[in-house]
């Protein structure tokens, strides 16, 4: 077989290995989904298929259950998803977290992965706490400048106050969880300008303007 | 009469094998092809890379974005097993620490590995320091199968003529990523050899196979591959054997024990079915078992019978021990020249792309042997824990605006950084030859048995000085070159975490069991592989080691199963089967 045939073998024709390679490539930054939110939405939402020929059973039937469960209350939702649109705003190039279903897949990490559960939970209690003790109302229910003001004390590890640092602790374990949740979905990946997972069988190293930008004269 | 019962075959096979890993695919590809009746017998589901294989799925796909909750490597990694299985628990012993991974599928654990194909030198098997025992032959006597390995496989390199690190027959290697240019630099500022990596992916066509296509760089190794191009025993052994219609895979099959004649003689093994969970027995002329090193010594330690009371194979009294893993330990960094950086496709091979080959006299060390460095990084696709840390990171460098940052933060300053960031980690795992040391060893646990009833194994393992002054020193080279290349953000590991040295059985090299030699004193196999003991028992997969160097043991395990296969060829008249 040659490498067309191989291809073909693999379910992408010479079509739609076009459409991959051309997907792949760096976008005009008009095409972005910042500026057309509703393309936010036919993400397919996560979820195990029995078609899925890589998994096994049990796997499969793992997140069904854990797909049927619910762990966050939807107080805890409602500030998670604050939280999340806090750590990645809308800006020029893409949507919120929030809109790239990142609060979703914080709800399934946290079943997926218990260790988070109290830390998450705990966290979430802390800053509403808080939010009460200084502003009277819980995290979800402050005004947007209060709950920057309280974000702004946990938010930098490195200048935070030592009676805050159960907060860091939870901030920075939002920062990642988010981060991640946003960057490996479609809109994140994207976003960040992932080129790959797609056939490139004339991989040759690094292209020659790259090369030359960073002082190489050769690939080896 | 109760329903419990074991259902006899009245087949006699030519030959039975356990496992379809690297040895078991190899013996039964060459068997097969030799015309032999082969049955093999595998743990786990079949599995075929291009039906099977999470190749090309995004990280969205999966409803953890690739973690590795279910499985170590993440969910798109072709290994079904890990660490910890359900129901087939192992055991330690005196508060030592082992940990046991196992793959359950056709092809085992080549499925999902780092398809790093190194040859063992001269010295691995003739040592010239007197710290381990000699191997039963020397490095010419196994290089005709290296090089049969080679064609037969295909594995990408470079000729350097490195004594120590013997070349191969090659495809063209890779080029090398942007970060790894960086890399390799740096390295050779520091003294340490950096070469082209050595792997079993084909980046050319292979001579005389029309089965496997031409790699097309999706760097998703270990994922498997749905066109072959990189070699699991599934895809490259296992299933092409089948087509000669004379080997026959029987999957999920738990093998207990070999059976043995009044003799003494190996005549089939039993084995529970995970498919209806009756007890079965099969006949053959020959046993030859590649269940992995130690699941091997597990089956002959419990094959005990009135002709081999300490088990099978087991009058020398070696089988479990002198077990050993690759040492391991490793650093990450990122390289503040490459924020921000252009994008492209730059997933490569999911081998690595350069390598150092251990490269000092150990002389004035202060340890024996010595270790190769695995390099990566680059634009790899965002998967769970991407941007995990940005905390640590980000106030290390100045922002677009060229100021200094306070670390961590919020925002859209925030979510730019993670732009930035991309594609700018480093990362260097050093790997290395842990001696074989009779104390080191797996027994089987007098108390416990998995749920098939088969008792399970004990491990007693411990890292001696020589391993930590060896990871010591993979810190310090490791700090050097993310010095030369003036990378940011790495943490070396000190004193207080062993250097960083994993746990024994992490690096998923272990070897050396049911060891050959040419003393049936002091080893199970002789240097066919074959029991001292008993003639028509073999041993394919790392069991057989005597003492591993610091390469990845899987070219050295297919060159000795294939080595052994034609053995059996060649002595069935002599040996009557």
């Amino acid at each position: 077989m040659n490498r067309r045939d191989s291809l073909k073998a693999l379910g992408l024709g010479t079509l739609s290995t076009t459409l991959l390679l051309d997907a792949c490539k760096p976008k005009p930054e008009k095409k972005v989904v910042a500026e057309t939110p509703a393309e936010a939405q036919p993400q397919t939402p996560p979820q195990a298929t029995d078609t899925n020929p890589g998994r096994q059973a049990w796997e499969i039937e793992r997140d069904k259950q854990l797909q049927a469960q619910r762990f966050f209350t939807s107080a805890e939702m409602a500030a998670i998803t604050i939280l999340s649109d806090i750590i990645i705003p809308k800006d020029d190039k893409s949507c919120s977290a929030s809109e790239a279903k990142v609060p979703d897949f914080i709800e399934f990490i946290a079943k997926d992965m218990p260790e988070h559960q109290v830390p998450l939970r705990g966290g979430l209690r802390w800053l509403d706490v808080q939010c009460l003790n200084h502003y009277n109302a819980i995290f979800a229910e402050c005004k947007p400048a209060q709950r920057i003001e309280l974000i702004d004390q946990i938010a930098y590890p490195k200048k935070a106050k030592p009676a805050m640092r159960q907060g860091v602790a939870f901030f920075n374990r939002m920062r990642d969880l988010v981060a991640t949740g946003f960057f490996t979905s479609q809109i994140g990946m994207t976003d960040v300008g992932y080129a790959g997972n797609a056939p490139n069988p004339q991989w040759a190293g690094v292209p020659a303007d790259v090369l030359k930008q960073y002082g190489f004269t050769s690939k080896v | 009469m109760s329903e419990f019962q074991i259902k006899k075959s009245t087949v006699v096979y030519d030959a039975v094998i356990v496992g379809s890993g690297a040895g078991g695919g190899m013996a039964g590809y060459v068997l097969a092809h030799a015309g032999l009746k082969v049955l093999m017998l595998e743990a786990g589901p079949f599995y075929d890379p291009a039906k099977n294989s999470d190749q090309l799925r995004f990280s969205w796909e999966s409803p953890r974005r690739g973690a590795g909750t279910t499985r170590p490597f993440g969910d798109f990694d072709a290994a079904f097993g890990g660490w910890e299985l359900e129901g087939e628990p192992y055991t330690t012993k005196n508060g030592t620490d082992f940990q046991w991974f196992r793959s359950r599928m056709l092809g085992g654990r080549t499925n999902h590995w780092g398809r790093i194909s190194l040859r063992m030198g001269p010295k691995d098997f003739k040592p010239t320091d007197g710290l381990t025992e000699e191997w039963p032959f020397t490095y010419n006597e196994i290089k005709p199968y290296y090089d049969k390995v080679d064609r037969l496989i295909g594995v990408f390199g470079t000729v350097e003529n490195i004594e120590s690190e013997p070349d191969g027959i090659f495809l063209p290697p890779p080029a090398p990523r942007l970060n790894e240019l960086f890399i390799k630099k740096a390295a050779i500022k520091a003294g340490v050899t950096t070469i082209p990596s050595r792997g079993s992916v084909l980046t050319a066509a292979l001579l005389g196979n029309k089965d496997r296509n031409a790699c097309f760089y999706c760097g998703q190794c270990g994922r498997s591959c749905k066109i072959y191009a990189d070699f699991s025993s599934s895809s490259c052994l296992v299933i092409p054997a089948l087509k000669t219609g004379n080997l026959q895979v029987i999957s999920n099959a738990m093998v207990r024990e070999v059976l043995t004649d009044k003799n003494g003689q190996a005549s089939g093994v039993s084995y529970v079915s995970k498919d209806d969970n009756l007890e079965y027995q099969v006949k053959a002329k020959i046993v030859i078992l590649g269940a992995s090193a130690c699941e091997s010594a597990r089956l002959l330690l419990n094959s005990k019978s009135t002709a081999h009371p300490n088990g099978l194979a087991n009058e020398s009294n070696v089988v479990g021990k002198y077990l050993h893993d690759s040492t391991g330990s490793s650093a990450s960094g990122f390289l503040p020249q490459l924020l921000d950086r252009k994008r492209y496709n730059e997933d490569g091979v999911g081998s690595i792309h350069i390598y150092s080959p251990w490269w000092l006299d150990n002389k004035k060390l202060g340890f024996p042997r010595g270790y190769h460095i695995e390099y990566g990084g680059g634009m790899r696709m965002p998967s769970y824990g991407f941007g995990a840390g940005m905390h640590n990171r980000n106030g290390l460098v100045p922002g677009p605006d060229g100021k200094m940052k306070e670390a961590g933060g919020y925002g859209v300053a925030l979510k730019n950084d993670y732009r930035r960031f991309f594609g700018t980690e480093v990362y260097m795992a050093g790997r290395g030859t842990a001696i074989a040391r009779e104390d080191n060893y797996c027994e089987i646990d007098p108390d416990v048995v998995d749920k098939f009833g088969i008792p399970v194994l004990r491990f007693h393992y411990k890292w001696a000085p020589d391993e930590y002054k060896q990871a010591k020193h993979m810190q310090e080279t490791f700090k050097e070159i993310m010095h030369n290349m003036g990378a940011l953000g790495a943490e070396f590991k000190g004193a207080d975490t062993g250097y960083g040295l994993e746990a024994p059985g992490k690096i998923i090299h272990e070897v050396g069991t049911i060891r050959m030699g040419n003393d049936p004193k002091k080893s199970a196999l002789n240097k066919w592989c074959q029991s001292h003991d008993c003639k028509n028992l073999f041993v394919v997969d790392a069991a057989p080691f005597v003492q591993q160097g610091d390469k990845n043991a899987t070219w050295t395990i297919l060159a000795l199963s294939m080595r052994t296969a034609e053995y059996i060829i060649s002595q069935r008249k002599k040996l009557n089967v």
